[in-house]
């Protein structure tokens, strides 16, 4: 907008085509018309189908007795209470799915990134096949395939398998007997039925855990881990500050993880262990107690970190990778030794490169748990775009609800990711 | 003097020694990367564990102990209770051609192998770099295959109705012509009159924006692109006495090279214009083009494809009822132009500025600057990208099974529910099929990307 652009516009020129700022004023006038008349005609029309069809719009319907069950509930839930609820019931299961999925593919993906590095050409073969196996096959063909042909023909409750110390010592025992070693055998069996029998049971209706279960005064244990970890960061912040005064190194780490088990536990025996664990026990054709987890939740959560863990595995390789070789090199040189170098040289530029696309991923993940659907596992997309949208036929209102949503967090995490970007640039040169 | 006569000196370099047999050969590469140390030994005495409980049980399942012949559960049900049985193919037998059709009638089954061959003698040819004649191949394969297969599949015979100017409240003397002549001469009638006007209204406009002697160019540019889109609708128009099929009728394979095909080839032009309008300096076209992008990219497949099922024919006048497939289409087009866009501004990043300008030095406009010279080039530098986002497309097609349209994953699924074929293996053996089919599609198509990627990299460093 110079002076004397404005000046020529003004002296009567003629609007020309070759003139860029009129042809970008009609470009841009042209696409706001089309724009709005899209709009308009989308709205008018959805305003005519919805009249035809006899639904109401707006999110009245939020409040209505929603009358479907819900399979996996961490909030109180039932049948009589509204559809904004089971809204709630349905983003917490997402949630859950996404955050423990996240873990284990992190783990999964940077164990399998590290082994395809590996010297030992065993582990980075076997690592390789991994990879290629699980990113070439559809996320929805895990799913279904941990869902149908792994989950569903497991025994039934009855004949479950357990899993514990003693059945893993029985069955040493039994192995050292059948190979003539019966001397060595029969006392190790007497020692596992003296044993608790064990309490993490896996059959065709999912997994059966024991529960803990708080009773009163346990809220010191809570209130114990929540100091241990401000008390950890607060160590870290200082260590770090002595360090860059001082030189000396401080066991951050060790430090860090005894305060975060050691005063919960101080906590708990200090009020008499008020924890308790409930161990399921069968009974008729099920098991009674316990913490019962859906097969549904198992496929899912399988399918989707073993799936993800093959691209962290890539993303993790590329960022090791990336760190020149000279850096190894300089930090021997200096005198760090093989841990040292790894933990403070490579790793943290490693981790410049591996953040922005593991956060993708994470979210790729999130975004892929509404896959559930398919195997009836009752996350945020099966609860509300599909039994409510089936009863109450609401499918603007529900259908953007559910894209809102999923839209929140992915604008969350680019947010987090433009944030990182930001923090580790100023460490750049 | 006598003593050195008897003096050695060597007059050839002595041959180097061969490394300690402990260094090379199949012992130093073992001591090398499997024995080396303590932690090494137990990795691979782990590997090689997981290797024995995996790879031969794989092998006895689907090879050895399989059932390869029979033609009812009967023979991959164990006689006895001590009988190992393996994988079932007879099963994959009996339901190829359900997982390769679907329901497609088997008498119109050639149109389908046609489809297949038709592609694939147009895309192999596209694939391979050495090969000339990419110009004319891509036109062929982007423009008139999509059409071709379309007519095929479909049966095309489509009786269209209005043009414009019967839908813009003129269609009384169409609907006069209609019932003088039958449907199509009323169409066309509309067409080709629709096509004068807005020629004629492109002109008149082009000579008060531009002055006189801009109206023929914009008139020709109106009645290419009438011409054009006239052609396509005319070959969907003909009756070429194929019976028609309904989408509901196809599956299987089909149904996901349909929706893999259709999301690439829609969504590289769209791509494209949302990734020059996402670098627009024209601040409405930036932002509307980021919005969309973002919107699509944020949302999970499955969302998009319930919008298009459930939400878009709200959206759309009453009397237009849209096929379940094309639905499902329309979702993936949008999903996939915005995975696109994002690939191909990835390739117009890359290229230097000096292009740009040297470009606006040799006086090109915007659009033949884009056309002649970075587009070539950018688009060149993301084939890798395209093929990538075409595995991911390939591996979301399962996701229409959601909505009940049946794709390769989604007839499998069907399958498992015979009766007459549910055997203890069944399950395991279908499975260990599809997961080949996918491996292999994906599998494949990753490596060809990869080999490109070099060989691009290779042609740049020259």
């Amino acid at each position: 907008m110079s002076e004397a652009g404005s000046g020529a516009a003004s002296a009567g020129r003629r609007w020309s085509w070759t003139d860029p700022k009129f042809r970008s004023a009609v470009i841009q006038i042209v696409l706001a018309l089309i724009l709005v008349w899209l709009a308009w005609s989308f709205y008018s029309n959805a305003a005519a189908n919805l009249a035809r069809q006899g639904i109401a719009s707006g999110f009245g319907f939020l409040e209505d007795r929603a009358g479907f069950a819900i399979s996996q509930t961490l909030i109180p839930y039932n049948e009589s209470m509204s559809y904004g609820r089971a809204f709630l019931v349905g983003l917490l299961n997402t949630l859950l799915v996404a955050v423990l999925g996240i873990i284990l593919a992190t783990v999964l993906g940077f164990l399998v990134g590290v082994g395809r590095l590996s010297e030992n050409w065993v582990i980075r073969t076997l690592c390789s096949a991994y990879v290629e196996i699980t990113r070439n096959l559809p996320p929805l063909f895990q799913i279904l395939f941990w869902y149908l042909a792994v989950l569903a023909t497991l025994p039934g409750p009855r004949q479950s398998w357990g899993f514990g110390i003693q059945p893993m010592l029985n069955g040493l025992a039994g192995g050292l007997s059948s190979i003539g070693l019966g001397f060595l055998g029969t006392p190790l069996a007497s020692f596992a039925a003296s044993l608790n029998a064990p309490s993490v049971f896996v059959n065709n209706r999912g997994l059966v855990l024991p529960r803990p279960v708080f009773e009163e005064g346990s809220s010191v244990i809570f209130i114990a881990f929540g100091v241990a970890v401000v008390a950890a960061i607060a160590v870290a912040m200082w260590a770090k500050r002595r360090r860059e005064a001082t030189g000396q190194q401080f066991p951050v780490f060790l430090t860090q993880l005894g305060l975060v088990i050691g005063l919960p536990l101080i906590a708990a025996a200090a009020a008499g262990f008020p924890v308790t664990v409930e161990h399921p026990e069968l009974r008729g054709f099920n098991f009674i107690g316990g913490l019962r987890v859906i097969p549904e939740f198992v496929a899912l959560l399988l399918a989707l970190s073993i799936y993800t863990a093959g691209f962290i595995a890539e993303i993790v390789r590329a960022g090791i990778l990336a760190v020149s070789k000279g850096q190894t090199e300089a930090a021997h040189s200096l005198g760090l030794k093989p841990g040292p170098t790894l933990r403070l040289v490579i790793i943290p530029q490693a981790m410049r490169v591996i953040v922005p696309p593991l956060t993708s991923q994470y979210l790729n993940l999130t975004k892929n748990s509404s896959l559930g659907v398919a195997v009836g596992y009752p996350d945020l997309f099966a609860v509300f775009a599909g039994t409510t949208l089936n009863q109450t036929g609401q499918a603007i209102e529900i259908v953007a609800m559910t894209m809102a949503v999923y839209l929140t967090i992915s604008i969350a995490t680019s947010l987090f990711m433009s944030w990182y970007n930001t923090r580790v640039a100023l460490v750049e040169r | 003097m006598a003593a050195l006569s008897h003096s050695f000196v060597a007059k050839d370099l002595l041959a180097a020694e061969p490394a300690p047999a402990a260094e090379h050969g199949p012992i130093g590469w073992a001591r090398h990367h499997l024995f080396g140390s303590v932690p090494q030994v137990l990795l691979t005495l782990f590997g090689a564990w997981l290797l024995y409980a995996t790879i031969p049980p794989l092998v006895r399942f689907f090879i050895t102990d399989a059932v390869w012949t029979g033609d009812s559960r009967a023979a991959c049900v164990p006689a006895s209770p001590d009988q190992v049985v393996g994988a079932c193919w007879p099963f994959i037998a009996a339901k190829f051609n359900q997982l390769v059709y679907g329901f497609y009638p088997e008498a119109e089954r050639w149109r389908v192998n046609l489809a297949y061959l038709l592609g694939a003698v147009l895309l192999v040819p596209l694939l391979i770099p050495a090969l000339p004649g990419k110009r004319l191949n891509a036109l062929l394969f982007f423009g008139a295959y999509p059409v071709v297969a379309f007519v095929l599949l479909t049966g095309g015979n489509l009786d269209l109705r209005h043009s414009l100017l019967g839908y813009l409240g003129l269609s009384a003397p169409f609907d006069a012509l209609g019932q003088a002549f039958g449907v199509r001469a009323a169409f066309w009638a509309d067409y080709v009159l629709s096509a004068v006007v807005v020629a004629a209204v492109a002109a008149l406009i082009a000579r008060m924006v531009a002055g006189a002697g801009a109206e023929k160019g914009a008139a020709k540019t109106a009645l290419t692109v009438f011409a054009a889109l006239g052609l396509v609708l005319l070959a969907v128009d003909i009756d070429f006495g194929l019976p028609s099929v309904e989408t509901r009728l196809w599956g299987g394979l089909l149904v996901t090279l349909v929706i893999a095909v259709t999301g690439i080839t829609v969504s590289l032009p769209f791509g494209i214009l949302l990734a020059l309008g996402r670098r627009s300096e024209l601040p409405l076209v930036k932002i509307s083009s980021i919005l969309f992008i973002e919107f699509w990219r944020g949302v999970p497949l499955i969302t998009v494809l319930f919008f298009a099922t459930y939400m878009l024919p709200l959206f759309l006048p009453g009397r237009l009822t849209i096929d379940g497939l094309l639905r499902a289409l329309v979702g993936v087009a949008l999903f996939a132009s915005a995975y696109m866009a994002e690939v191909v501004r990835g390739g117009l990043q890359a290229i230097p500025k000096g292009q740009y300008e040297g470009a606006m030095a040799l006086g090109l406009n915007s659009g033949l600057m884009m056309r002649l010279v970075v587009l070539p080039q950018a688009l060149k530098l993301v084939i890798p990208g395209i093929v990538n986002t075409f595995i991911g497309l390939f591996k979301d097609t399962t996701l229409v099974l959601i909505v009940s349209i049946f794709d390769f994953l989604g007839s499998l699924r069907a399958a498992f529910t015979d009766p007459n074929w549910a055997t203890p293996t069944t399950l395991f053996t279908g499975f260990g099929f599809a997961g080949l089919v996918y491996f292999l599609f994906c599998f494949g198509m990753s490596r060809y990307s990869m080999a490109l990627e070099k060989r691009l990299d290779v042609g740049r460093r020259h």
